[in-house]
Protein backbone atom coordinates (compact mmCIF):
# COMPACT_ATOMS: atom_id res chain seq x y z
CA UNK A 1 0.00 0.00 0.00
CA UNK A 2 1.07 3.37 -0.68
CA UNK A 3 1.46 5.70 1.79
CA UNK A 4 0.58 9.33 1.21
CA UNK A 5 0.81 11.37 4.46
CA UNK A 6 3.91 10.61 6.91
CA UNK A 7 4.86 12.58 10.18
CA UNK A 8 7.91 11.42 11.74
CA UNK A 9 8.17 13.29 15.36
CA UNK A 10 5.97 16.36 13.94
CA UNK A 11 5.73 19.10 16.47
CA UNK A 12 3.14 21.14 16.16
CA UNK A 13 2.42 25.10 18.71
CA UNK A 14 0.83 28.58 18.32
CA UNK A 15 3.06 30.96 19.55
CA UNK A 16 4.32 29.96 22.98
CA UNK A 17 1.87 27.36 22.98
CA UNK A 18 3.02 23.94 22.36
CA UNK A 19 -0.25 21.95 21.18
CA UNK A 20 1.56 18.46 20.59
CA UNK A 21 5.04 16.52 20.33
CA UNK A 22 6.38 13.49 18.46
CA UNK A 23 3.69 12.58 16.45
CA UNK A 24 4.66 9.97 14.08
CA UNK A 25 2.46 8.21 11.96
CA UNK A 26 1.47 7.20 8.19
CA UNK A 27 -1.41 6.88 6.27
CA UNK A 28 -2.56 5.01 3.20
CA UNK A 29 -3.59 5.28 0.62
CA UNK A 30 -7.27 4.59 0.90
CA UNK A 31 -7.11 4.15 4.61
CA UNK A 32 -10.40 5.31 6.90
CA UNK A 33 -8.45 6.79 9.74
CA UNK A 34 -10.27 8.52 12.75
CA UNK A 35 -8.77 11.50 14.48
CA UNK A 36 -10.25 10.89 18.73
CA UNK A 37 -9.24 13.17 21.16
CA UNK A 38 -10.83 15.48 23.97
CA UNK A 39 -11.32 19.62 23.04
CA UNK A 40 -8.78 21.62 22.41
CA UNK A 41 -6.47 18.74 22.24
CA UNK A 42 -5.62 19.70 18.42
CA UNK A 43 -6.87 17.29 16.61
CA UNK A 44 -8.42 20.43 14.11
CA UNK A 45 -4.23 21.53 14.24
CA UNK A 46 -3.41 18.10 12.45
CA UNK A 47 -5.46 19.43 9.83
CA UNK A 48 -4.21 22.49 9.48
CA UNK A 49 -1.12 21.12 9.43
CA UNK A 50 -2.05 19.09 6.32
CA UNK A 51 -3.68 22.02 4.91
CA UNK A 52 -0.35 23.40 5.01
CA UNK A 53 -2.10 26.58 6.77
CA UNK A 54 0.39 25.89 9.28
CA UNK A 55 3.99 25.00 9.77
CA UNK A 56 5.26 22.59 12.19
CA UNK A 57 8.18 23.57 14.80
CA UNK A 58 9.61 20.58 14.83
CA UNK A 59 10.20 17.01 13.24
CA UNK A 60 8.80 15.93 9.10
CA UNK A 61 5.52 16.18 7.68
CA UNK A 62 4.76 14.82 4.21
CA UNK A 63 2.06 14.55 2.11
CA UNK A 64 2.15 13.18 -1.41
CA UNK A 65 5.79 12.71 -0.61
CA UNK A 66 6.37 16.69 -0.40
CA UNK A 67 5.68 19.26 2.49
CA UNK A 68 2.39 19.88 2.94
CA UNK A 69 0.89 23.19 0.72
CA UNK A 70 -1.81 25.20 0.56
CA UNK A 71 -4.56 25.07 -2.13
CA UNK A 72 -3.52 21.54 -2.91
CA UNK A 73 -6.30 20.42 -5.11
CA UNK A 74 -5.78 16.68 -3.80
CA UNK A 75 -7.33 17.51 -0.32
CA UNK A 76 -10.97 17.78 -0.02
CA UNK A 77 -11.59 19.54 3.31
CA UNK A 78 -15.36 19.54 5.06
CA UNK A 79 -14.40 22.26 7.96
CA UNK A 80 -16.31 21.92 11.30
CA UNK A 81 -17.58 25.70 10.52
CA UNK A 82 -19.65 26.76 7.86
CA UNK A 83 -20.96 30.22 6.81
CA UNK A 84 -24.01 28.76 5.44
CA UNK A 85 -26.79 29.03 7.49
CA UNK A 86 -30.67 28.79 7.68
CA UNK A 87 -31.05 32.16 5.89
CA UNK A 88 -28.75 30.98 2.38
CA UNK A 89 -31.72 30.52 -0.39
CA UNK A 90 -28.80 29.50 -2.44
CA UNK A 91 -29.39 25.89 -4.13
CA UNK A 92 -26.61 23.20 -2.97
CA UNK A 93 -25.48 22.26 -6.03
CA UNK A 94 -24.17 25.58 -7.07
CA UNK A 95 -21.80 25.08 -3.36
CA UNK A 96 -20.70 21.69 -5.14
CA UNK A 97 -20.19 23.66 -8.53
CA UNK A 98 -17.70 26.07 -6.44
CA UNK A 99 -16.38 23.13 -4.67
CA UNK A 100 -15.61 22.27 -8.31
CA UNK A 101 -14.51 25.14 -9.99
CA UNK A 102 -15.01 28.16 -7.52
CA UNK A 103 -11.34 29.10 -6.99
CA UNK A 104 -11.33 29.80 -10.82
CA UNK A 105 -11.25 33.60 -11.75
CA UNK A 106 -14.20 33.20 -14.35
CA UNK A 107 -17.26 31.36 -14.23
CA UNK A 108 -17.66 28.15 -17.16
CA UNK A 109 -18.26 30.34 -20.36
CA UNK A 110 -17.92 27.71 -23.29
CA UNK A 111 -20.40 24.66 -23.30
CA UNK A 112 -17.93 21.87 -22.75
CA UNK A 113 -16.63 23.81 -19.31
CA UNK A 114 -20.38 24.17 -18.26
CA UNK A 115 -20.95 20.23 -19.25
CA UNK A 116 -18.16 19.22 -17.57
CA UNK A 117 -18.91 21.10 -14.32
CA UNK A 118 -22.36 20.26 -14.41
CA UNK A 119 -20.91 16.49 -14.44
CA UNK A 120 -18.51 16.73 -11.71
CA UNK A 121 -20.91 18.49 -9.23
CA UNK A 122 -23.61 15.69 -10.23
CA UNK A 123 -20.86 12.73 -9.84
CA UNK A 124 -20.18 13.88 -6.38
CA UNK A 125 -23.71 14.14 -5.39
CA UNK A 126 -24.47 10.68 -6.70
CA UNK A 127 -21.50 9.10 -4.49
CA UNK A 128 -22.80 10.61 -1.27
CA UNK A 129 -25.92 9.56 -2.64
CA UNK A 130 -27.64 13.21 -2.29
CA UNK A 131 -29.18 13.64 -5.92
CA UNK A 132 -32.14 14.97 -4.48
CA UNK A 133 -31.03 17.29 -2.42
CA UNK A 134 -29.14 19.11 -5.11
CA UNK A 135 -32.38 21.45 -6.38
CA UNK A 136 -32.82 22.74 -3.15
CA UNK A 137 -31.57 25.11 -0.82
CA UNK A 138 -28.79 24.98 1.55
CA UNK A 139 -30.90 26.70 4.19
CA UNK A 140 -33.52 23.92 3.99
CA UNK A 141 -31.62 21.29 4.34
CA UNK A 142 -30.87 19.18 7.85
CA UNK A 143 -27.60 18.99 9.72
CA UNK A 144 -27.15 15.54 8.02
CA UNK A 145 -28.93 16.66 4.59
CA UNK A 146 -25.76 19.67 4.68
CA UNK A 147 -22.39 17.45 5.78
CA UNK A 148 -23.30 15.05 2.11
CA UNK A 149 -23.58 18.70 0.62
CA UNK A 150 -20.30 19.79 2.14
CA UNK A 151 -18.86 16.24 1.21
CA UNK A 152 -19.71 16.24 -2.17
CA UNK A 153 -18.37 20.01 -2.24
CA UNK A 154 -15.01 18.40 -1.07
CA UNK A 155 -15.50 15.55 -3.57
CA UNK A 156 -16.20 17.50 -6.05
CA UNK A 157 -12.62 18.56 -7.53
CA UNK A 158 -11.64 14.71 -6.73
CA UNK A 159 -9.59 14.55 -4.29
CA UNK A 160 -7.18 11.39 -3.31
CA UNK A 161 -7.15 12.51 0.32
CA UNK A 162 -10.29 13.69 2.74
CA UNK A 163 -10.43 15.57 5.51
CA UNK A 164 -13.63 15.86 7.54
CA UNK A 165 -13.72 17.69 10.50
CA UNK A 166 -15.65 17.23 13.21
CA UNK A 167 -18.68 15.93 10.62
CA UNK A 168 -20.95 13.80 12.92
CA UNK A 169 -20.90 16.64 15.56
CA UNK A 170 -24.51 17.66 15.50
CA UNK A 171 -26.08 14.50 13.60
CA UNK A 172 -28.21 12.26 16.44
CA UNK A 173 -27.13 8.29 16.19
CA UNK A 174 -28.59 7.50 13.14
CA UNK A 175 -27.86 10.31 11.08
CA UNK A 176 -24.36 9.85 12.29
CA UNK A 177 -24.51 6.25 11.09
CA UNK A 178 -25.33 7.10 7.36
CA UNK A 179 -23.23 9.28 7.05
CA UNK A 180 -20.54 6.90 8.57
CA UNK A 181 -21.74 5.07 5.92
CA UNK A 182 -21.34 7.44 2.87
CA UNK A 183 -17.96 7.95 3.91
CA UNK A 184 -17.09 4.52 4.05
CA UNK A 185 -18.42 3.61 0.63
CA UNK A 186 -16.38 6.79 -0.26
CA UNK A 187 -13.24 5.23 0.95
CA UNK A 188 -14.02 1.92 0.25
CA UNK A 189 -15.54 2.16 -3.52
CA UNK A 190 -13.47 5.20 -4.61
CA UNK A 191 -10.11 4.43 -2.71
CA UNK A 192 -10.58 7.76 -1.11
CA UNK A 193 -8.30 8.19 1.76
CA UNK A 194 -10.09 10.01 4.69
CA UNK A 195 -8.99 11.34 8.03
CA UNK A 196 -12.55 12.25 10.14
CA UNK A 197 -12.13 14.38 13.30
CA UNK A 198 -15.05 12.90 15.67
CA UNK A 199 -15.25 13.24 19.39
CA UNK A 200 -17.19 9.69 19.61
CA UNK A 201 -15.62 6.47 17.85
CA UNK A 202 -18.63 4.34 18.22
CA UNK A 203 -20.75 5.36 15.62
CA UNK A 204 -17.17 4.47 13.21
CA UNK A 205 -15.06 1.86 14.85
CA UNK A 206 -16.50 -1.35 12.55
CA UNK A 207 -15.67 1.11 9.33
CA UNK A 208 -12.00 1.89 10.62
CA UNK A 209 -8.60 0.89 9.44
CA UNK A 210 -6.49 3.39 11.72
CA UNK A 211 -6.92 5.30 14.82
CA UNK A 212 -5.29 8.70 15.44
CA UNK A 213 -5.26 9.62 18.90
CA UNK A 214 -5.04 12.98 20.41
CA UNK A 215 -4.70 13.98 24.04
CA UNK A 216 -2.46 15.69 26.48
CA UNK A 217 0.23 16.67 24.14
CA UNK A 218 0.72 13.46 22.84
CA UNK A 219 -0.10 11.82 19.84
CA UNK A 220 -0.59 7.63 19.43
CA UNK A 221 -1.60 5.79 16.19
CA UNK A 222 -2.49 2.13 15.64
CA UNK A 223 -5.75 0.06 15.16
CA UNK A 224 -8.48 0.59 16.67
CA UNK A 225 -8.24 -2.27 18.78
CA UNK A 226 -4.81 -1.66 19.59
CA UNK A 227 -5.33 2.39 20.60
CA UNK A 228 -8.85 2.18 22.23
CA UNK A 229 -7.95 0.41 25.58
CA UNK A 230 -8.26 1.05 29.07
CA UNK A 231 -4.17 1.43 29.72
CA UNK A 232 -3.02 3.55 26.76
CA UNK A 233 -6.16 5.61 26.83
CA UNK A 234 -5.56 6.05 30.51
CA UNK A 235 -1.71 6.93 29.60
CA UNK A 236 -2.44 9.59 27.01
CA UNK A 237 -5.09 11.27 29.24
CA UNK A 238 -3.31 11.28 32.37
CA UNK A 239 -6.78 10.71 34.17
CA UNK A 240 -8.00 6.75 34.99
CA UNK A 241 -10.31 5.70 32.03
CA UNK A 242 -11.72 2.50 31.02
CA UNK A 243 -12.58 0.87 27.60
CA UNK A 244 -15.70 -1.31 28.04
CA UNK A 245 -17.09 -3.55 25.24
CA UNK A 246 -21.02 -3.81 24.69
CA UNK A 247 -21.96 -7.17 23.06
CA UNK A 248 -22.48 -5.62 19.45
CA UNK A 249 -18.52 -4.54 19.75
CA UNK A 250 -19.08 -1.25 20.93
CA UNK A 251 -16.69 0.78 22.86
CA UNK A 252 -17.74 2.76 25.67
CA UNK A 253 -15.02 4.81 27.16
CA UNK A 254 -15.57 5.73 30.79
CA UNK A 255 -13.21 8.45 32.22
CA UNK A 256 -14.01 10.95 35.25
CA UNK A 257 -16.04 13.91 34.98
CA UNK A 258 -13.82 16.19 35.78
CA UNK A 259 -10.54 14.48 33.37
CA UNK A 260 -10.30 17.85 31.49
CA UNK A 261 -8.57 19.58 34.13
CA UNK A 262 -5.96 16.58 34.63
CA UNK A 263 -5.82 16.71 30.67
CA UNK A 264 -4.13 20.40 30.82
CA UNK A 265 -0.34 19.30 30.64
CA UNK B 1 -35.41 68.01 -4.38
CA UNK B 2 -38.50 67.85 -7.12
CA UNK B 3 -41.73 69.16 -7.65
CA UNK B 4 -42.50 70.16 -11.49
CA UNK B 5 -45.86 70.27 -11.00
CA UNK B 6 -46.33 72.31 -14.63
CA UNK B 7 -46.72 69.55 -16.41
CA UNK B 8 -49.48 67.01 -16.31
CA UNK B 9 -48.71 63.06 -16.67
CA UNK B 10 -51.07 62.23 -19.51
CA UNK B 11 -50.77 58.41 -18.82
CA UNK B 12 -48.88 57.67 -22.40
CA UNK B 13 -45.12 57.06 -20.76
CA UNK B 14 -43.51 57.28 -24.25
CA UNK B 15 -44.57 61.05 -24.72
CA UNK B 16 -44.66 61.72 -21.17
CA UNK B 17 -40.84 60.30 -21.26
CA UNK B 18 -40.04 62.45 -24.63
CA UNK B 19 -41.32 65.53 -22.90
CA UNK B 20 -39.18 64.47 -19.71
CA UNK B 21 -35.89 64.15 -21.64
CA UNK B 22 -35.71 67.57 -23.06
CA UNK B 23 -34.81 68.06 -19.66
CA UNK B 24 -30.85 67.79 -19.27
CA UNK B 25 -31.47 67.36 -15.86
CA UNK B 26 -34.00 64.62 -15.85
CA UNK B 27 -31.62 62.96 -18.78
CA UNK B 28 -28.93 63.48 -16.22
CA UNK B 29 -31.08 61.85 -13.90
CA UNK B 30 -32.07 58.44 -15.54
CA UNK B 31 -28.43 57.79 -17.16
CA UNK B 32 -26.87 58.29 -13.10
CA UNK B 33 -29.39 56.59 -11.72
CA UNK B 34 -29.19 53.82 -14.40
CA UNK B 35 -25.56 53.12 -13.57
CA UNK B 36 -26.04 53.64 -9.87
CA UNK B 37 -28.53 50.91 -10.16
CA UNK B 38 -27.05 48.34 -11.75
CA UNK B 39 -23.73 48.79 -9.73
CA UNK B 40 -25.54 48.41 -6.28
CA UNK B 41 -27.89 45.89 -7.61
CA UNK B 42 -25.17 43.60 -8.40
CA UNK B 43 -23.25 44.58 -5.30
CA UNK B 44 -26.27 44.33 -2.68
CA UNK B 45 -26.27 40.42 -3.78
CA UNK B 46 -23.09 40.04 -2.06
CA UNK B 47 -23.70 42.41 0.67
CA UNK B 48 -27.07 39.78 1.37
CA UNK B 49 -24.69 36.57 0.81
CA UNK B 50 -22.41 38.20 2.92
CA UNK B 51 -24.42 39.14 5.98
CA UNK B 52 -22.95 42.42 5.61
CA UNK B 53 -25.68 45.28 5.27
CA UNK B 54 -24.11 46.24 8.35
CA UNK B 55 -20.99 47.12 7.49
CA UNK B 56 -23.24 49.06 3.95
CA UNK B 57 -25.23 50.99 6.49
CA UNK B 58 -22.09 51.88 8.27
CA UNK B 59 -20.56 52.89 5.42
CA UNK B 60 -23.44 55.23 4.42
CA UNK B 61 -23.20 56.97 7.92
CA UNK B 62 -19.28 57.29 7.38
CA UNK B 63 -19.45 58.45 3.79
CA UNK B 64 -21.74 61.48 5.64
CA UNK B 65 -18.65 62.22 7.44
CA UNK B 66 -16.16 62.11 4.57
CA UNK B 67 -18.83 64.50 2.87
CA UNK B 68 -19.30 66.93 5.04
CA UNK B 69 -15.74 67.12 5.65
CA UNK B 70 -15.35 67.71 1.89
CA UNK B 71 -18.00 70.61 1.79
CA UNK B 72 -16.11 72.33 4.93
CA UNK B 73 -12.78 71.66 2.90
CA UNK B 74 -14.49 73.32 -0.03
CA UNK B 75 -14.38 70.10 -2.34
CA UNK B 76 -16.85 68.31 -3.76
CA UNK B 77 -18.82 66.11 -1.50
CA UNK B 78 -18.03 62.80 -4.10
CA UNK B 79 -14.24 62.80 -3.00
CA UNK B 80 -14.86 62.98 0.54
CA UNK B 81 -17.47 60.66 -0.02
CA UNK B 82 -14.89 58.10 -1.67
CA UNK B 83 -12.31 58.57 1.05
CA UNK B 84 -13.93 57.91 3.76
CA UNK B 85 -15.81 55.22 2.98
CA UNK B 86 -12.98 52.90 0.86
CA UNK B 87 -10.54 54.20 3.99
CA UNK B 88 -13.14 52.62 6.19
CA UNK B 89 -14.13 49.60 4.17
CA UNK B 90 -10.58 48.66 4.15
CA UNK B 91 -10.73 48.97 7.82
CA UNK B 92 -13.74 46.91 7.81
CA UNK B 93 -12.29 44.27 5.57
CA UNK B 94 -8.98 43.54 7.82
CA UNK B 95 -10.51 43.96 11.09
CA UNK B 96 -13.16 41.52 11.09
CA UNK B 97 -12.36 38.57 9.25
CA UNK B 98 -15.00 36.61 10.56
CA UNK B 99 -18.73 37.40 10.20
CA UNK B 100 -19.77 36.64 14.11
CA UNK B 101 -17.30 39.25 15.89
CA UNK B 102 -17.69 42.46 12.59
CA UNK B 103 -20.47 44.60 13.80
CA UNK B 104 -18.63 45.42 17.21
CA UNK B 105 -15.77 46.80 14.77
CA UNK B 106 -17.78 48.38 12.42
CA UNK B 107 -19.36 49.90 15.39
CA UNK B 108 -16.79 51.27 17.10
CA UNK B 109 -15.45 52.65 13.92
CA UNK B 110 -18.82 54.02 12.95
CA UNK B 111 -19.32 55.90 16.32
CA UNK B 112 -15.66 57.71 15.74
CA UNK B 113 -16.43 58.89 12.18
CA UNK B 114 -19.89 59.81 13.44
CA UNK B 115 -17.95 62.16 15.81
CA UNK B 116 -15.96 63.45 12.81
CA UNK B 117 -19.02 64.23 10.91
CA UNK B 118 -20.65 66.13 13.57
CA UNK B 119 -17.32 68.25 14.00
CA UNK B 120 -16.97 68.87 10.27
CA UNK B 121 -20.79 70.27 10.39
CA UNK B 122 -20.00 72.64 13.42
CA UNK B 123 -17.57 74.34 10.98
CA UNK B 124 -20.30 74.53 8.19
CA UNK B 125 -21.08 77.90 7.60
CA UNK B 126 -23.06 77.36 3.96
CA UNK B 127 -26.06 76.26 2.91
CA UNK B 128 -28.45 73.16 4.75
CA UNK B 129 -29.21 71.95 1.22
CA UNK B 130 -25.89 70.81 0.90
CA UNK B 131 -25.94 68.28 4.06
CA UNK B 132 -29.57 67.84 3.43
CA UNK B 133 -28.97 66.55 -0.37
CA UNK B 134 -26.05 64.20 1.06
CA UNK B 135 -28.46 63.08 4.21
CA UNK B 136 -31.47 62.26 1.33
CA UNK B 137 -30.27 62.14 -2.12
CA UNK B 138 -30.69 64.95 -4.83
CA UNK B 139 -30.07 62.65 -8.49
CA UNK B 140 -31.98 65.38 -10.44
CA UNK B 141 -29.84 67.91 -9.14
CA UNK B 142 -27.15 65.57 -10.97
CA UNK B 143 -24.70 67.61 -13.60
CA UNK B 144 -23.64 65.90 -16.99
CA UNK B 145 -20.54 65.82 -15.72
CA UNK B 146 -21.58 64.28 -12.44
CA UNK B 147 -22.84 61.55 -15.22
CA UNK B 148 -19.69 61.01 -16.02
CA UNK B 149 -17.71 60.53 -12.86
CA UNK B 150 -20.25 58.21 -11.88
CA UNK B 151 -19.50 56.21 -15.25
CA UNK B 152 -15.78 56.45 -14.61
CA UNK B 153 -15.60 55.25 -11.06
CA UNK B 154 -18.09 52.93 -11.82
CA UNK B 155 -16.42 50.92 -14.52
CA UNK B 156 -13.22 49.58 -12.78
CA UNK B 157 -15.45 48.54 -9.84
CA UNK B 158 -17.58 46.77 -12.61
CA UNK B 159 -14.40 45.25 -13.99
CA UNK B 160 -13.17 44.08 -10.89
CA UNK B 161 -16.51 42.21 -9.75
CA UNK B 162 -16.45 40.60 -13.00
CA UNK B 163 -13.28 39.45 -12.43
CA UNK B 164 -13.15 38.16 -8.81
CA UNK B 165 -16.65 37.56 -8.65
CA UNK B 166 -16.99 33.29 -8.38
CA UNK B 167 -14.05 33.63 -6.50
CA UNK B 168 -16.35 36.65 -4.11
CA UNK B 169 -18.82 33.96 -4.36
CA UNK B 170 -17.18 30.58 -3.32
CA UNK B 171 -15.57 32.49 -0.37
CA UNK B 172 -19.00 34.23 0.95
CA UNK B 173 -20.32 30.86 0.94
CA UNK B 174 -17.57 29.08 2.56
CA UNK B 175 -14.98 30.96 3.38
CA UNK B 176 -12.77 28.12 5.21
CA UNK B 177 -12.56 25.78 2.39
CA UNK B 178 -12.08 28.70 -0.03
CA UNK B 179 -9.33 29.92 2.50
CA UNK B 180 -7.50 26.03 2.46
CA UNK B 181 -7.67 26.06 -1.74
CA UNK B 182 -5.51 28.74 -1.51
CA UNK B 183 -7.47 31.50 -2.25
CA UNK B 184 -6.66 34.70 -0.66
CA UNK B 185 -10.29 35.80 0.97
CA UNK B 186 -8.50 38.50 3.11
CA UNK B 187 -7.70 40.06 -0.42
CA UNK B 188 -11.67 39.28 -1.87
CA UNK B 189 -13.00 40.65 1.45
CA UNK B 190 -10.66 43.95 1.00
CA UNK B 191 -11.93 44.12 -2.86
CA UNK B 192 -15.87 43.62 -1.95
CA UNK B 193 -15.44 46.29 0.47
CA UNK B 194 -13.60 48.28 -1.73
CA UNK B 195 -16.79 47.81 -4.38
CA UNK B 196 -19.06 48.19 -1.95
CA UNK B 197 -17.64 51.69 -0.92
CA UNK B 198 -17.56 53.56 -4.26
CA UNK B 199 -21.36 51.50 -4.79
CA UNK B 200 -22.27 53.11 -1.61
CA UNK B 201 -20.65 56.55 -2.75
CA UNK B 202 -22.02 57.14 -5.74
CA UNK B 203 -25.14 55.91 -4.45
CA UNK B 204 -25.42 58.44 -2.19
CA UNK B 205 -26.08 61.05 -5.11
CA UNK B 206 -29.38 59.42 -6.08
CA UNK B 207 -30.68 58.46 -2.47
CA UNK B 208 -28.69 59.91 0.49
CA UNK B 209 -26.69 58.26 3.56
CA UNK B 210 -29.80 57.67 5.53
CA UNK B 211 -32.05 55.61 2.26
CA UNK B 212 -28.86 54.15 1.23
CA UNK B 213 -30.05 50.36 2.16
CA UNK B 214 -32.87 51.06 -0.49
CA UNK B 215 -30.51 50.29 -3.25
CA UNK B 216 -27.12 48.58 -1.66
CA UNK B 217 -29.36 45.69 0.51
CA UNK B 218 -33.42 45.49 -0.16
CA UNK B 219 -32.46 44.75 -3.94
CA UNK B 220 -30.86 41.60 -3.03
CA UNK B 221 -33.04 41.13 -0.36
CA UNK B 222 -35.76 40.71 -2.98
CA UNK B 223 -33.84 38.85 -5.48
CA UNK B 224 -33.08 35.87 -2.87
CA UNK B 225 -36.49 35.48 -1.64
CA UNK B 226 -36.89 34.72 -5.78
CA UNK B 227 -34.37 33.28 -7.08
CA UNK B 228 -31.57 30.34 -5.65
CA UNK B 229 -28.88 30.62 -8.42
CA UNK B 230 -26.71 33.06 -7.83
CA UNK B 231 -26.82 34.82 -11.44
CA UNK B 232 -30.43 35.17 -11.72
CA UNK B 233 -30.01 36.86 -8.08
CA UNK B 234 -28.01 38.85 -9.25
CA UNK B 235 -30.09 39.83 -12.22
CA UNK B 236 -33.54 40.14 -10.06
CA UNK B 237 -31.38 42.73 -8.14
CA UNK B 238 -30.47 44.88 -10.46
CA UNK B 239 -33.97 44.92 -12.31
CA UNK B 240 -35.72 45.76 -8.95
CA UNK B 241 -32.98 48.65 -8.52
CA UNK B 242 -33.27 49.78 -11.95
CA UNK B 243 -37.13 49.55 -12.20
CA UNK B 244 -37.35 51.73 -8.82
CA UNK B 245 -34.49 54.57 -9.71
CA UNK B 246 -36.41 55.01 -13.21
CA UNK B 247 -40.19 54.78 -11.70
CA UNK B 248 -39.19 57.10 -8.60
CA UNK B 249 -37.57 59.55 -11.32
CA UNK B 250 -40.43 59.38 -13.80
CA UNK B 251 -42.70 59.88 -11.05
CA UNK B 252 -40.94 62.75 -9.18
CA UNK B 253 -41.46 64.60 -12.49
CA UNK B 254 -44.60 65.29 -11.76
CA UNK B 255 -44.93 65.25 -8.29
CA UNK B 256 -43.83 67.45 -5.43
CA UNK B 257 -42.17 64.78 -3.17
CA UNK B 258 -38.78 64.02 -3.18
CA UNK B 259 -37.01 61.23 -5.78
CA UNK B 260 -35.71 59.45 -3.36
CA UNK B 261 -38.92 59.44 -1.17
CA UNK B 262 -40.64 56.93 -4.58
CA UNK B 263 -37.73 55.20 -4.88
CA UNK B 264 -37.29 54.03 -1.59
CA UNK B 265 -41.44 52.88 -1.38
CA UNK B 266 -41.45 51.84 -4.18
CA UNK B 267 -38.42 49.35 -3.11
CA UNK B 268 -39.80 48.97 -0.23
CA UNK B 269 -43.46 47.74 -2.04
CA UNK B 270 -41.86 45.15 -3.89
CA UNK B 271 -39.89 43.96 -0.88
CA UNK B 272 -43.56 43.54 0.84
CA UNK B 273 -45.27 41.77 -2.02
CA UNK B 274 -42.13 39.26 -1.74
CA UNK B 275 -42.33 38.72 1.72
CA UNK B 276 -46.28 38.50 1.79
CA UNK B 277 -46.86 36.57 -1.11
CA UNK B 278 -47.78 33.12 -0.14
CA UNK B 279 -45.19 30.46 -2.13
CA UNK B 280 -42.36 32.64 -2.70
CA UNK B 281 -39.08 31.81 -0.82
CA UNK B 282 -41.01 29.30 1.75
CA UNK B 283 -38.57 26.25 1.17
CA UNK B 284 -36.36 27.66 3.69
CA UNK B 285 -38.86 28.15 5.95
CA UNK B 286 -41.49 25.29 5.79
CA UNK B 287 -38.41 23.27 6.18
CA UNK B 288 -37.45 25.59 9.13
CA UNK B 289 -41.02 24.24 10.81
CA UNK B 290 -40.03 20.47 9.91
CA UNK B 291 -37.16 20.83 11.46
CA UNK B 292 -38.11 22.17 14.70
CA UNK B 293 -40.30 19.04 15.39
CA UNK B 294 -37.24 17.35 13.47
CA UNK B 295 -34.61 18.57 16.08
CA UNK B 296 -36.46 16.71 19.05
CA UNK B 297 -34.96 13.70 17.91
CA UNK B 298 -31.06 14.97 18.28
CA UNK B 299 -29.20 15.06 21.16
CA UNK B 300 -30.56 11.94 21.49
CA UNK B 301 -28.57 8.84 23.92
CA UNK B 302 -24.64 9.02 23.88
CA UNK B 303 -22.83 5.98 24.43
CA UNK B 304 -19.92 7.70 24.86
CA UNK B 305 -19.22 9.45 27.95
CA UNK B 306 -16.88 11.82 29.60
CA UNK B 307 -13.66 12.64 28.65
CA UNK B 308 -14.84 12.38 25.23
CA UNK B 309 -16.95 15.11 25.58
CA UNK B 310 -19.44 16.23 22.57
CA UNK B 311 -18.62 20.57 22.64
CA UNK B 312 -16.95 21.74 19.50
CA UNK B 313 -13.57 21.88 19.36
CA UNK B 314 -11.92 25.48 18.98
CA UNK B 315 -8.34 24.89 17.75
Amino acid sequence: METIARADHVEVGYHARTVWTDATFDIGSGEFVAVIGPNGAGKTTLFKLLLGLLRPRGGRLELFGAPPRRGNPKIGYVPQTHTVDRDTNVQADQLVRLGYSGNRWTPPLTPSEWREEREASERALELVGATELGSRPLGALSGGELQRIFLAEALAGRPEILLLDEPLASLDLRRAEELVQVVSGLVRRQGVSTLLVAHDINPLIRYLDKVIYIANGRVATGLPRDVLTTERLTALYGVRVEVLHDSRANLVIVGGEDSHQDVVA
Amino acid sequence: MSGYGWVWWNWNIIADLRVMLQYTFIQSAFEAGTIIAILAGVVSYLVVLRRSSFAAHALGHVGFSGAAGAVVFAVAPIWGLLLFTTVSGTGIAVLGRRAANRDVEIGTVLAFMLGLGLLFLAFYRGYATEAYSILFGDIVGISPSQVWFTLYASLPVFVALLLVYRQLLFASLDEEVAEAKGMHTLVLGIIFMLALAVAISIAVTVIGVLLIFALTVTPAAIAVRLAQRPLYAVLISVLVALAATWAGIFIAFYEVEPTSFFIVTIVFAIYLVVRLMPGLGPAVQQARAAQSVRGSATGGPRTTSAPLASEPETP
